[in-house]
């Protein structure tokens, strides 16, 4: 198990090596550039030079990229010139993280919550209203596009009926104390109620639209993998045991069926990141989202690199977690 | 009295856009209390379908059960699953053909046990863990307190068969329904697992229901055999009257299709011609007449009653085996 861990996480850093001169080639590849970005069309000859040395560009690329690795290597990537020009990129990602966590944490609890007791329940009485009702939903889930979904929650619950906030982390007017930045988390941990449900509020409508596909494709495979199970012969031998139904159904049924299930949960992190950008747009919450496509916008090359290799990182992490708590659940796996 | 009497007992299937299949049609059998009953047949005959009926395990959706299964005076098709839960496990058992696909391979073995014990006697999760390693060391399964933690995965499918035993029989239930037990496994391993039957019903005094298609385990095990064909029974008798005297062709067809070590060299084995797709419904005759060497032209046209010849001896035939020559020792 211990080799295991270890084989993958010499992995992560192999990923990590790649991505980053990959990203570090593309990202020069595009057209424009931070200076035509930071001065506008009009600037004169002379300032574009002296900004493209001040910032690095006029060398060539692989001592751009070397000087890069050595200043990454302790934490430097750089001073944002676009997101938040000035500010050092890392800590533009270090502030803007907590909310896109917060905000995928919450999603991916909502998929998991209603997915998989849905998906068992669904499987159960297969053919049946409450079946034929959860498909139609999760297909809507995944077909309909995020940032759409987004503006209709948006529309119906915060501009129409009024019931939820439309947009940001907290309510202006509310005076809390941010200790992690993860807003919900600060308002228990200093025991300010209202702000932390502040802050849940306002996070609960980008939260249901960001996890509606989440939700879909782990409703659907707990479904199937239920239907799977339930006419495997150890079920069988279980009833034949006289079990009581709550037995049978959490030990016997959904231990196995949540074998593939697990796996998936893993490989939506990619999904949650990605529709985080359009979420964050829509509901303008300051995130890692938000600042990825701010960052295109202004070409600023730091805050990018750094958004783009730890979003990597954090996904190859989440795979990794899953495949050891998927061992923990599969005694098959652990011994070889 | 009978400790299990099963009357009438006919199982159908339904499905939508599909003919209805029936695949136990009007079985009786009783059993007594410590005795051993086979219900014999090929593949289709509904032996397998009847053991899950009296278990109370048929899909509910697209089956029709009716007739009466009555254990101990009370009628276990009129129960509620809930009733059935408490019962299953506790008063009847059951042990399935397959041992590995039967145990689930994320649950530890030793909670596979304990699980029943805990439930139907009301022990502790520990001392219900104590009992079951007790029970894995009484069917044979060395080094038990290591065994507990263990997962199917890691026995031999004589072990998982074992494991299955005591699981069964971890209540001491008044029957035990053995669903082709030995099928999935080695021969040598066979004979043990038989053996074991054989003792542990001895034991606690368990009625047992075997399920089979092999006659060398009817032989071995049986004190009453039911032969079944098509979802009927076609005949039924004590072991050495069935063995010594089979009336019925398909039973003897069944026997002169076993290899036998006293045969002479070179003689062919004589298998039953055809197979179960021959079958004509039972409405319209013999469901076995197509294959039958013995057909007379009243075979296709009329079904045989299932008659009583002879104290404990039931047929269901227009033209038994030794018909002739009882007629002819007659004249």
């Amino acid at each position: 198990m211990l080799r295991y861990t270890v084989r993958r996480l010499g992995q992560l850093l192999i990923v990590t090596v790649v991505l980053s001169v990959l990203l570090f080639g593309w990202l020069r590849a595009l057209p424009g550039g931070p200076v035509s970005a930071l001065l506008g069309e009009r600037a004169t000859e002379e300032s574009r030079a002296r900004l493209v040395q001040q910032l690095g560009l006029d060398q060539p690329l692989y001592v751009q990229y070397w000087k890069f690795v050595q200043r990454a290597i302790t934490g430097d990537f750089g001073v944002s010139t676009g997101v938040q020009p000035g500010t050092p990129a890392m800590e533009v990602f270090l502030q803007r993280m907590p909310a896109t966590l917060e905000l995928s944490v919450l999603a991916l609890l909502l998929a998991v919550a209603v997915g998989i007791p849905l998906g068992y329940f669904a499987a159960r009485r297969q053919g049946g209203w409450l079946d034929n009702l959860s498909i139609t939903w999760s297909l809507i889930g995944v077909a309909v596009p995020v940032f759409f979904l987004a503006f209709l929650l948006k529309y119906v619950f915060a501009i129409e009926f009024g019931v939820l906030p439309a947009s940001g982390r907290q309510a202006a007017g509310i005076d809390a104390t941010h200790a992690t930045g993860f807003f919900v988390l600060d308002g228990l941990l200093t025991t300010e109620w209202d702000a932390a449900w502040n802050a849940l509020v306002h996070l609960l409508l980008p939260a249901v639209a960001l996890s509606t596909i989440p939700f879909a494709v782990i409703f659907r495979l707990t479904r199937a993998s239920v239907l799977d199970v339930v006419e495997e012969d150890y079920v069988r031998t279980a009833r034949s045991k006289g079990l009581g139904a709550m037995v049978v159904r959490g030990r016997h049924i959904l231990r196995n069926a949540m074998l593939p299930v697990v796996t998936t949960i893993g490989l939506q992190t990619g999904a949650l990141l990605s529709g985080a950008v359009l979420t964050e747009q829509v509901f303008n919450i300051p995130g890692i989202g938000q600042a990825l496509s701010l960052g295109f916008q202004r070409q600023d090359y730091a805050v990018l690199q750094v958004v783009i290799l730890a979003t990597a990182m954090v996904y190859v992490l989440v795979n990794l977690l899953v495949d050891l708590a998927y061992a923990a659940i599969d005694p098959r796996l652990r011994t070889r | 009295m009978a400790l299990l009497e099963v009357r009438d007992l006919s199982v159908r299937f339904v499905r939508k856009s599909e003919p209805t299949v029936s695949a136990v049609d009007g079985v009786s059998f009783d059993v007594h209390p410590g005795s051993t009953v086979g219900l014999v047949g090929e593949s289709g005959c509904g032996k397998s379908v009847t053991s899950l009926a009296i278990m109370g395990l048929l899909p509910g959706r697209g089956t029709e059960v009716s007739g009466s299964v009555n254990l101990e005076g009370s009628e276990l098709l009129r129960l509620s699953q809930r009733e059935f839960d408490r019962r299953r496990g506790k008063d009847l058992g059951m042990v399935f053909q397959d041992p590995l696909t039967s145990l689930n391979p994320v649950v530890p073995i030793g909670l596979q046990v304990s699980e029943v014990i805990e439930r139907h006697r009301g022990l502790s999760r520990r001392d219900a863990s104590r009992e079951a390693a007790r029970l894995l060391d009484r069917v044979g399964i060395p080094d038990p307190d290591r065994r507990l933690k263990e997962y199917s995965h890691q026995l031999s499918g004589g072990m998982r068969q074992r494991a299955l035993i005591a699981m069964a029989l971890a209540c001491e239930p008044r029957l035990l329904i053995a669903d082709e037990p030995t099928t999935a496994l080695d021969v040598t391993i066979q004979a043990q697992i038989l053996t074991l039957l054989k003792e542990l019903v001895a034991e606690t005094g368990t009625a047992l229901i075997m399920i089979t298609h092999d006659l060398g385990v009817v032989a071995g095990m049986c004190d009453e055999v039911n032969v079944l064909y098509a979802g009927r029974i076609v005949e039924r008798a004590q072991r050495h009257e069935l063995f010594s005297r089979p009336r019925h062709p398909y039973t003897a067809g069944l026997m002169a299709s076993v290899p036998r070590l006293d045969s002479p060299r070179g003689q062919r084995l004589a298998p039953i011609e055809g197979s179960v797709a021959d079958n004509i419904p039972w409405e319209g005759g013999c469901a076995f007449s197509p294959r039958c060497g013995n057909a007379l032209a009243v075979c296709g046209e009329r079904a045989p009653e299932l008659e009583t010849i002879e104290q404990g001896r039931l047929l269901r035939c227009h033209n038994p085996i030794g018909a002739a020559e009882l007629e002819r020792a007659h004249d």
